[in-house]
């Protein structure tokens, strides 16, 4: 517990000095409960959004006669779409996620975990429903729900080489965002993808990598082996490797990207060399600005 | 030494280091060092990617085991391999080596001494005694043990006998042995009774290895002359499937170099030792043959030397009268005749062809009148060895000859006229013979009474005529007298060689008179009674590998020896003439009969054959030499930097390393291939690059010709240089006269001559017709004319208008090259061609001529270059062209002349074949 505890503490002081994050609702229909703030657009909700001029389908009721009064035409009045937005998110909990480049420098998983766990306080700060993609931790709000998310998160790790994400429980028009180095197999992800932009999910991809692994900084006859020793790779110059390696990481980063913009979600790539924060600001502002 | 297989080694514990190979696989394949185990979760990227240049970084399979192998070259060579390895034989105590040494050992002598000499050098490294004996020369003393070197040395002195031991001196020798030693015999490999005994001997002494040569042992019997063929038997020890040898029969030849007269195949049976043909020789060759031998076959029972009995003998009869139509009865010659022909040739004809025949015998019947040169040329002839017989009749008894002085060529002065005893005019009886004296050549002969002579010329009576009685009548008149001449003797019947003085050649004693005389053959073999009491000289040996030597200065042989006819050290195989006869020793006897050795349990009999040792280190060094090199290319060519001149050298040095030997017969071969594949028009190499150039284009030009108009379709011209080339593949030469060109040697003469006679045609042009006439004296003109005098070049004339050249293909009457000489020379036609009447052309030679000899400068009219345009203007305009036209003309004609030959003159014949047809 105390590990937990020490992350959310981490989380907390990451968290600190961002605004409340208010993710935008977009649909309001499977996510019925409101949240407490708005989507930047007409739909059901508290607060004026805007006057637009009626049209034949507008009901009479509709009308805003107050407003109307004061010109020729019909208005009617359009309040602001509230709704509390469900977040899922996946951290990448396999065997490759516990690789560091140096001893000095976190893990991919600690960094991942700090990540989601940050965004998940700056979530359920901005009032937002936060989950994981698993059965025990369905999207909640409150510290409670912090509590649980950092006790879950800092379970140990699975034993697979590489991490698929597993979104079983997902919610219809949520918001979701995969944490990964997603050096596995991209098959899974894109099957998720896939089935998240079936249902409607949104979201970001977070690509979690050592700065080694961008840089291949290698040479001489090496055995590469995965975390676990499943899958190993003999090279006798791994110099001669890296421009291709690196091609096939552009490669995979390109795939990314795609299946981000074909299922309207977004990707980007964090460096565990790199601070979290300005990964946080983009998870953050990834969840928030869909329009 | 440890033997694997057919090698051994002398250092195996080097082999050892073949363990290391697979050590060394691992570190020739030149990994670098360990490996970095890294956790990288980005291996999955990484999965399926290869090492860009993983041929160079990890040596490639084929790379590393040129390496290995080169090592394992180099391990094995260092270890000492040999092939063949000899066992070592043990054994103690002293060792005798026992060789047969016969005639039959010579077949493969060299092994047998190279048995020997292992057996001793083997005997030597063990220390033991050694001891070297051939049976065919026994130690007069006890066995010679020596140390093995002492005998290493003497070892090529070893020789085959061509004799076999003999047994009473082996069995006295196999008594004196003594002491203990083992014994090596090695074998001829033919039974003989003297074996047995002296094995028996060595059985007791200690253990006895024998060792023998599979190889067939062939023998030939002695030549017989049978019903005018002379038979020969060869003979072989082991019975095995049916062979077939070849018996050479040598001889001198009438320039008295020896050389291989006939030959004939002798077939063995399956099974059979014997085998026998039937040589028919005439007997011009056959008074030749000095001896027969087996070829291949390297031994003295392979060869048998022939005698007088293989002769026979040349007798020329001339007689007196002319060529007289007369009775044959009565002709002088008929009885000789008669009594001759079974035994002797014949020879008749004038005195003058007779003595270039050099016959042995001359029988003059009543010959009376010589002329000066005959008288000398008989007497030359005696003197050299010749027996001249000369019988009494009419006309010598009515000459003059030998009556005051003796004549060299009669044995005794003759009283004028001569007697008749007995006859119608005459006292007394016809006069019979009185037995023949000692010391006649006549002694021992039956005296038939018929024998009666009436009539006989009469001898002077001299101091010497005594001694030059062999024979005489009942009276004590000489009858037949004899003297020597020379190396020869001349010898007088009294009577005549007909009956009509006596009846002495109706007898039976005629014949063996003259037998006695040795003017016909004598039987073949000698009696012993004959023989007892000569001494007989070896005038040739054969020594055991068959060979026939000068005896030198041997010492003689008794003939009780002789007839024995066992040879032996003191009678070696050989010829031993005689009084007046010469009689052949052979190793092999008539009634010889080879039988394979037959060798009891107790004895071990090996092979003889010393499988040759080799070493084969050297071998294998080079060997690893030669991998390591290609390494060295092969690696560099791996690491890029065989490039540039560095490849060609390579390519080079590879080149060197593979290129078989014998490159040059290739290129004959290349060259007649191609001179024969197609008809190919050649010139002659001046060494004058500009004239060859011509000569080349000229006859490509003429071949482009021949190709579109006739149907001979040439190839392309060759050059062709009469010191190398062959020229019998060329049907036509051109060859251009330059000045300074080099006379060929007389090699190339020959083959030229070779090449006119067998058909070839040479077309000599001087090029200089536009200097002066042909025969002028221009220098190229000179030049030909020195060029030519060792040529077999016949008569020659200006070509005839009705030369068959005029009409092979194109109807010419000139023959135009560059120039427009008319002067062109060809073989002359036989002086007795006439014109028939009606025929437009004479009946000319029946050959091509060999030689059409101008100085038109033909190639330079006939060139063209590689566009078709000729080369040379040739006169002006036109009729320059027509000129250049008429040229093609002529050579087209001149090679349809040689490859038709005379086949357009022969249409003088048509009329006479349609007539003939009845058309």
């Amino acid at each position: 517990m105390t590990e937990a505890a020490a992350l959310r503490n981490r989380a907390e002081a990451l968290a600190a000095p961002l605004p409340v994050l208010l993710a935008e609702a977009e649909h309001l229909a499977s996510t019925v409960l409101l949240g407490e703030h708005g989507r930047r657009r007409a739909g059901l909700g508290d607060q004026f959004w805007q006057y637009r001029p009626a049209t034949a389908s507008d009901e009479a009721r509709s009308i805003d006669w107050r407003r109307s009064a004061r010109s020729d035409s019909h208005f009617v009045r359009e309040k602001e779409w509230q709704a509390a937005q469900s977040v899922q998110l996946w951290v990448d909990d396999a065997a490759s996620m516990r690789f560091t480049g140096d001893r000095n420098r976190p893990t991919k998983g600690a960094r991942a975990r700090l990540l989601a766990m940050a965004l998940s306080v700056l979530l359920i700060r901005g009032g937002e429903r936060v989950g994981l993609f698993d059965e025990e931790l369905r999207p909640g709000r409150g510290e409670l729900q912090l509590l649980r998310l950092a006790e879950v998160l800092s379970r140990p790790e699975a034993a697979a080489d590489y991490g698929a994400p597993e979104a079983r429980g997902m919610l219809h028009h949520s918001r979701a965002a995969f944490l990964s180095d997603f050096l596995g197999d991209p098959a899974p992800v894109e099957a998720q993808l896939t089935k998240a932009a079936d249902r409607g999910v949104r979201g970001a991809l977070l690509m979690v990598l050592d700065p080694q692994e961008e840089e291949f900084p290698f040479d001489g006859r090496t055995i590469f082996e995965s975390m676990t020793g499943a899958v190993r790779h003999e090279t006798l110059k791994a110099r001669d490797l890296r421009s291709r390696y690196l091609e096939r990481l552009a490669q995979r980063k390109a795939r990314l990207q795609d299946l981000a913009r074909l299922t309207g979600w977004q990707a980007s790539v964090h460096h565990t060399g790199e601070p979290p924060l300005p990964a946080l600001l983009w998870l953050y502002r990834a969840l928030e600005r869909r329009r | 030494m440890w033997v694997l297989g057919p090698i051994g080694f002398t250092a195996p514990t080097l082999l050892l280091g073949l363990l290391a190979l697979p050590v060394l696989w691992l570190i020739l394949r030149a990994v670098p060092p360990a490996p970095i185990r890294r956790r990288f979760p980005g291996v999955a990227l990484l999965l399926g990617l290869k090492d860009e240049d993983h041929q160079t970084d990890r040596t490639p399979w084929w790379l590393l085991l040129l390496r290995m192998a080169a090592v394992a070259a180099a391990i094995t060579g260092f270890a000492g391999p040999v092939l063949n390895p000899v066992p070592e034989r043990l054994g103690e105590g002293p060792l005798l080596v026992l060789v047969d040494g016969t005639w039959a050992d010579a077949r493969d002598w060299p092994r047998r001494v190279a048995r020997i000499e292992e057996l001793i050098g083997e005997a030597g490294r063990a220390g033991r005694p050694v001891a070297l004996v051939a049976l065919t020369d026994l130690p007069a003393s006890d066995l010679p043990f020596q140390a093995a070197d002492a005998w290493a040395r003497r070892l090529p002195a070893l020789e085959p006998k061509a004799w076999e031991p003999d047994p009473a001196a082996l069995a006295a020798w196999a008594t004196g042995l003594g002491g203990d030693f083992e014994t090596f015999w090695l074998s001829d490999g033919l039974a003989r009774e003297s074996r047995a005994e002296l094995l028996e001997a060595l059985l007791v002494r200690g253990p006895v290895t024998a060792f023998e040569s599979p190889r067939a042992v062939l023998a030939l019997r002695p030549a017989r002359f049978e019903e005018g063929e002379v038979r020969l038997t060869a003979l072989r020890a082991v019975p095995a499937e049916a062979a077939q040898v070849e018996v050479a029969a040598f001889g001198l030849d009438p320039s008295g170099i020896e050389r291989q007269l006939a030959t004939a195949f002798l077939r063995f049976e399956s099974g059979a030792t014997e085998a026998e043909v039937a040589l028919s020789l005439p007997p011009e060759l056959r008074n030749r043959v000095t001896r027969f031998a087996l070829t291949g076959q390297r031994s003295a029972g392979a060869v048998t030397l022939t005698d007088d009995s293989l002769k026979r003998r040349e007798v020329a009869l001339i007689a007196g009268q002319g060529e007289r139509e007369r009775l044959r009865l009565l002709s002088p010659l008929h009885y000789l005749e008669q009594a001759l022909e079974p035994t002797a040739e014949l020879i008749h004809g004038t005195l003058e062809d007779i003595l270039l025949a050099n016959p042995d015998v001359i029988v003059l019947a009543d010959v009376a009148r010589l002329t000066a040169a005959e008288a000398e040329g008989i007497q030359a002839w005696a003197e050299a060895g010749g027996l001249l017989v000369r019988f009494a009749g009419h006309r010598l008894a009515a000459s003059d000859v030998s009556r005051d002085d003796e004549d060299p060529l009669m044995p005794v002065r003759l009283r004028a006229g001569g007697r008749s005893v007995g006859g119608a005019m005459s006292w007394g009886e016809p006069k019979t013979l009185r037995p023949f004296p000692e010391g006649s050549p006549f002694h021992g002969l039956q005296v038939p009474e018929e024998v009666t002579v009436t009539a006989q010329v009469m001898a002077q009576p001299d101091p010497t005529l005594a001694e030059r009685v062999i024979a005489t009548l009942a009276d004590g008149t000489p009858l037949v007298t004899r003297k020597a001449l020379g190396e020869g003797q001349v010898v007088l019947f009294h009577v005549t060689a007909n009956a009509e003085w006596s009846t002495l050649p109706l007898s039976g004693l005629f014949v063996q008179m003259l037998e006695r005389l040795a003017i016909s053959t004598r039987p073949a073999e000698p009696e012993a009674t004959d023989l007892a009491g000569t001494v007989w000289q070896a005038e040739e040996v054969l020594d055991g590998f068959g060979n026939v030597r000068e005896a030198g200065t041997l010492a003689g042989v008794a003939g009780e020896r002789l007839a024995e006819g066992r040879p032996g050290a003191d009678m070696p195989p050989g010829l031993y003439a005689g009084e007046d006869r010469r009689i052949a020793v052979n190793a092999i006897g008539a009634e010889t009969v080879l039988a394979p050795a037959a060798w009891p349990a107790a004895v071990t009999v090996e092979g003889i054959a010393v499988a040759e040792e080799t070493d084969l280190k050297p071998v294998f060094l080079t060997l690893a030499l030669m991998l390591l090199f290609l390494d060295v290319l092969a690696s560099l060519a791996l690491a890029g930097r065989l490039r540039g001149p560095r490849q060609g050298l390579a390519a080079l040095l590879v080149l060197l390393l593979l290129t078989p030997r014998g490159a040059e017969a290739q290129t004959a071969d290349d060259f007649a291939i191609a001179a024969t594949t197609e008809v190919v028009l050649a010139h002659v190499l001046t060494g004058d690059p500009t004239v060859d150039g011509v000569a080349e284009a000229g006859l490509r030009g003429l071949s482009e010709l021949l190709f579109q108009r006739t149907a001979v379709e040439p190839a392309l011209p060759m050059a062709v240089n009469l010191e190398t080339d062959e020229l019998a593949f060329f049907p036509f030469l051109y060859w251009p006269v330059t000045a300074d060109q080099p006379t060929p040697s007389p090699e190339a003469y020959a083959k030229l001559n070779r090449y006119l006679r067998s058909g070839g045609m040479i077309l000599f042009d001087t090029r200089d017709a536009n200097l002066g006439g042909f025969g002028q004296a221009t220098p190229n003109g000179r030049k030909l004319q020195a060029l030519a005098a060792p040529l077999d070049v016949p008569p020659l004339e200006t070509v005839p208008p009705d030369h068959v050249l005029t009409r092979t293909f194109y109807l010419l009457q000139d023959f135009p090259g560059r120039f427009a000489s008319r002067e062109i020379w060809v073989e002359a036609a036989p002086p007795d061609a006439e014109q028939v009447e009606g025929m437009p052309f004479r009946n000319l030679n029946d050959n091509v001529t060999p030689v059409v000899i101008g100085g038109n400068d033909w190639a330079a009219a006939w060139a063209l270059d590689e566009r078709g345009v000729p080369m040379f203007p040739v006169g002006r305009g036109f009729a320059g062209e027509r000129q250049r036209e008429i040229a093609y003309r002529f050579g087209i004609n001149l090679v349809m002349h040689v490859l038709t030959g005379n086949y357009k003159s022969d249409q003088v014949h048509v009329p006479a074949l349609l007539d003939r047809l009845g058309q």
